[in-house]
């Protein structure tokens, strides 16, 4: 039997107490004091436990991490003397779209690699912008497996980052007499790069150059970022390079299985001069997302590059414009102009830049990417708070400008990861597909929201007045 | 025997107050002390806000939640502005904002347990009618209605009952008195009594509930007539004679909570009576696959289908799916196959634990799947002949309304049963001892919170207070019985499909951003 592909969870807890979505407030004043019927002491989740304190202090609100909202305490302390709130250091994580909650929910994951769970229903709102305005198909009857719950293990999540190989052709004495290509998996439709704009350090880029070893996926690099502590680490590292200074890097072109080289005027010069230093090495190109992402993809589709990685601004829109275009969007246009281009079979795509949820990788794929790349969750898994002061040149409150475990660090990106992996697999049990290769810009497993208004409400009620979800 | 004539006569409504000590209301009422206890205030308000007995002179707490709000300012009897010592202070309860999401807003809820108690409409001020989502149903509008139309009936000559056999075929006619039946939810999934409250709820109401996937325990035999058994991929306590002894057995290919995923109960929730009901092993987390491993095509659904119906000559047969891009596909081979009900559980509901990504992301919301399916079913000329089954995210009155608008003959509740007995959504069904508020748990402290008396009722209220408002909706549009409502999508509008001067007539989409 086949050896399975298998992500190491185990749990990691956090550093530093997070930050809970509620505080209790107590009006201490009406408190009976010494109550035997204390709510603190019921509470089913012991979440005050470890904050006995506060019944002799006057401290702050308290900020409950682990509490599930339940209302008991509220409802049932003698005195009525509680109240919640939303924790104001709640509402200050991330932003407009790397929300509390998905930085929430990255941490929980990152904490114990466990798919998000809950009851009574879906709470969001209908639709939303971007990738929330698609819905993916499941089947009824048609199963990637016949196993149900424990056929999973049997979804192929294998993407290739090298180019495909062509029909083989034979000579007349049956050897081979064309090229094959070297092949180059990832078994995980992702691959990491540090975000730039936020804190890199060695600590950080050693956390995410092991768990990159321990999923058998790549990261990114920049040469600044490669030290001597990344040797190891050096078949799971890919150098970012531009057609400047790559061939100043010519060892880390030698010691590496994949390079990257950022799209610039020189591009087709510089991929030969890669390919004399070292012939059979994974060629990808860096380009931005932006309106000529597209005819530069059919471009570099001839000159032998096996993968084109894009990338989007930090919410995942379209760069160089004032009207951007949501990835979602921009894969369809960039697939679809390789397909229209017949070269689609020849090039992997993945992209970069607003990938904040496992779904997005599932969707990515749907509007046809082969992976994509993670960047911010990397952070947010060490406890990051996109905060953004880093940006500013102020300390770090979760501390990862400096003391990191790389062993610690590692864990939770491979939690996360593998939480990740879980949630694709769930996504691709639903919609029978067995293989994230023919997830490929399946759009037919998918649907989307204007289609589903038009073809459901339009008979109904007439064409539509409002453009957009709002 | 189930009552199967539209004159059923519909349970009494019981007051039945909160198990709390302290009911979550809209607005908070605050004492100071500068308060002399003269007890004016409990004079003056009709609601009840400011209890007060006469052997007792201090003041007491107030009880915020019943009071009506700055409404009622206007009032002569308005508290606040009455004390003469100024010692009340009345605002919007600040706790609203981590009570409640874009779907079941903190309003919806209040106002549900609120009917649940009173079985009348909310007399606060609360938008119960419309979530927060800005689409869907909360986008929906019935249409003013001309004035002529108004039919001038009682409620008891509104006819709200629906029939599940449309078929002909000679097997009972399952005729419920409310448009709804209760969903699914397992021996195992929710407390004991919890279920059986539901299976009492349903007899009061001539109307169905369902085993769900989990067995059917003896509990529920005095209501047999009204308890449909389901089946579903993990065949958990599925027997002869609890098909022998159902008017309805599901055949559960999906679920709208996880769309594709089976199900899956953790083994906190197997106690050994679970364990026992399903023929398992204590604590062993226990798997419903997806789908049934004996289901490869239409052909061999029909199988299962006619299986039932060899063992129980008289029984209806249902099948509730999900709702993939070919739903309408799905519905007519289960309709060839010889199904009474059809039944559709859209994406956004469900009750039990399932993955986020999967309630957000796989199938379609319920508000597309109904009139796409309905329309094929009329296209195919078998409409008539089935019957047409909603659910998932349906939540109040007025959703039920429109999703017979669009095509429904009736729907599913499940959610709305459990926020009857005060479910505040915090979605931790399944962690740890489960349900904090004794609900869906089979914890041997949380799942006796909650009597059997109490639910029944509350659940019985909450259905009247809901048959009121379908009552005024029928009686608007000049119809005497809620099976003329299939279909009429005419008397809908949507907000979206409106121009400005038109979509101004109508109540706006809710838009407040919620922290989630």
């Amino acid at each position: 039997m086949p050896k399975k592909y298998h992500i190491p969870i185990k749990t990691a807890d956090p550093r530093h107490h997070p930050i809970g979505k509620y505080a209790t407030v107590e009006f201490r004043e009406d408190c009976a004091g010494s109550c035997k019927e204390c709510v603190k002491k019921k509470c089913i989740y012991g979440i005050f436990k470890d904050n006995y304190l506060h019944m002799s202090t006057m401290g702050e609100p308290e900020y409950l991490y682990a509490c599930h909202s339940c209302f008991r305490c509220v409802q049932e302390c003698t005195r009525g003397i509680f109240s919640r709130v939303i924790n104001p250091e709640y509402r200050t994580l991330g932003d407009e779209y790397w929300r509390p909650d998905i930085i929430h929910r990255l941490w929980y994951q990152a904490h114990t690699g466990k798919v998000p769970v809950s009851g009574a229903g879906y709470r969001g709102p209908f639709v939303g912008a971007g990738f929330d305005s698609m819905w993916t198909d499941m089947s009824e009857i048609v199963r990637p497996t016949r196993d149900g719950i424990h056929g999973r293990e049997y979804i192929n999540t294998c993407i290739e980052i090298s180019r495909r190989i062509s029909p083989l052709k034979f000579n007349d004495d049956m050897s081979l007499a064309s090229e094959a290509l070297p092949i180059l998996e990832i078994p995980i439709p992702l691959m990491f790069q540090i975000p730039e704009s936020l804190i890199v350090n060695q600590p950080i880029v050693e956390s995410a150059a092991r768990a990159a070893q321990v999923l058998n996926t790549f990261l990114i690099i920049r040469p600044e970022d490669y030290s001597d502590a990344l040797l190891p680490y050096a078949r799971s590292l890919i150098p970012s390079l531009t057609c400047d200074n790559a061939m100043d890097h010519q060892s880390l072109i030698l010691k590496s299985r994949a390079v990257e080289l950022a799209f610039g005027t020189n591009i087709e010069d510089t991929i030969q001069k890669v390919r004399e230093i070292k012939s059979d090495i994974v060629l990808m190109v860096r380009i931005p997302l932006d309106a000529d992402a597209a005819s530069r993809a059919l471009k570099l589709s001839v000159l032998g590059v096996d993968t084109l990685h894009f990338f989007a601004d930090e919410h995942g829109n379209e760069l160089n414009t004032e009207h951007p275009r949501f990835l979602k969007e921009m894969i369809r246009e960039v697939h679809l102009k390789l397909v229209n281009g017949f070269v689609r079979q020849r090039i992997n795509l993945v992209f970069s830049g607003g990938i904040s949820m496992a779904e997005h990788m599932a969707k990515s794929i749907i509007c046809g990417a082969d992976g994509v790349i993670v960047d911010f969750p990397l952070l947010i898994a060490l406890e990051c708070r996109l905060c953004y002061r880093c940006r500013k040149d102020l300390s770090c409150p979760a501390k990862i400008d400096n003391t990191i475990d790389p062993q610690w660090g590692s864990q939770r990106i491979i939690n996360l990861m593998g939480a990740w992996h879980n949630q694709l697999i769930e996504v691709m049990g639903a919609m029978g597909i067995r293989e994230a290769r023919r997830l490929r810009g399946e759009v037919g497993r998918s649907m989307w929201f204007e289609d589903l208004e038009m073809e459901s409400f339009g008979p109904i009620f007439g064409k539509r007045k409002i453009a957009g979800l709002k | 025997m189930k009552k199967n004539n539209i004159h059923f006569q519909f349970p009494k409504t019981v007051q039945v107050p909160d198990r709390f000590r302290n009911p979550i209301g809209k607005f908070t009422v605050r004492r100071n002390a500068r308060c002399i206890s003269c007890g004016l205030c409990a004079e003056l308000c009709p609601y009840g806000v400011h209890p007060r007995y006469d052997i007792y002179s201090k003041p007491l707490r107030p009880k915020d939640y019943k009071c009506i709000g700055f409404k009622c300012k206007e009032n002569d009897f308005f508290c606040i502005d009455r004390c003469p010592e100024q010692a009340l202070t009345l605002r919007r309860n600040p706790i609203l904002e981590t009570l409640g999401d874009y779907r079941w807003t903190s309003e919806m809820l209040i106002a549900h347990w609120e009917m649940a108690e009173t079985a009348n409409l909310p007399i606060v001020d609360l938008e119960y009618n419309l979530g927060n989502s800005g689409g869907g149903f909360d986008k929906i509008r019935f249409k003013t209605p001309e004035p002529g139309d108004y039919l001038n009936l009682g409620d008891e000559d509104i006819d709200t009952s629906i029939n599940l056999n449309k078929r002909g075929d000679g097997r009972t006619d399952v005729i419920n008195g409310i448009p709804c039946y209760g969903g699914g939810m397992s021996y195992g999934s929710t407390a004991l009594s919890v279920m059986v409250s539901r299976a009492r709820a349903a007899k009061l109401l001539n109307t169905l509930t369902c085993t769900g996937e989990g067995g059917y325990p003896k509990e529920l035999l005095p209501y047999a007539e009204h308890v449909i058994t389901q089946i579903a991929t993990g065949l958990f306590g599925v027997r002869e004679e609890t098909i022998l002894h159902t008017p309805m057995v599901e055949f559960k290919y999906a679920q709208g909570a996880k769309p594709g995923l089976g199900g899956h109960l953790l083994g906190d929730k197997v106690t050994p009576e679970v364990a026992a009901m399903r023929e398992t092993v204590v604590g062993n987390a226990l798997f419903s696959p997806f789908p049934f491993h004996s289901v490869y095509s239409v052909e061999d659904h029909k199988k299962h289908v006619d299986w039932i119906k060899e063992i129980n000559p008289k029984t209806l047969v249902s099948v509730k799916v999900s709702t993939p891009t070919d739903v309408d596909m799905v519905a007519v081979g289960s309709y060839y196959a010889g199904a009474h009900v059809v039944h559709l559980d859209g994406s956004y509901g469900g009750t039990g634990a399932a993955p986020d990504i999967a309630k957000k992301n796989i199938a379609m919301p319920i508000e597309y799947a109904i009139p796409k399916v309905h329309n094929f079913l009329k296209d195919e000329g078998v409409r008539d002949n089935v019957c047409l089954i909603a659910s998932g995210g349906i939540r109040n009155a007025l959703d039920v309304a429109k999703a017979i608008a669009l095509g429904a003959d009736g729907v599913v509740i499940g959610t709305a049963e459990l926020v009857a007995l005060e479910c505040v959504r915090c979605g931790h069904c399944e962690s740890g001892r489960g349900c904090a508020r004794g609900i869906a748990t089979t914890d041997h402290e949380l799942g006796i919170m909650i009597t059997e008396d109490w639910a029944t009722q509350r659940i019985v209220n909450m259905y009247m207070a809901w048959r009121k408002q379908w009552c005024e909706i029928l009686r608007q549009y000049g119809l005497k019985s809620i099976k003329e409502l299939v279909g009429r999508s005419d008397l809908l509008v949507h907000l979206d499909y409106l121009d400005e001067e038109e979509r101004s007539k109508y109540q706006p989409a809710p838009q407040a951003e919620l922290i989630i």
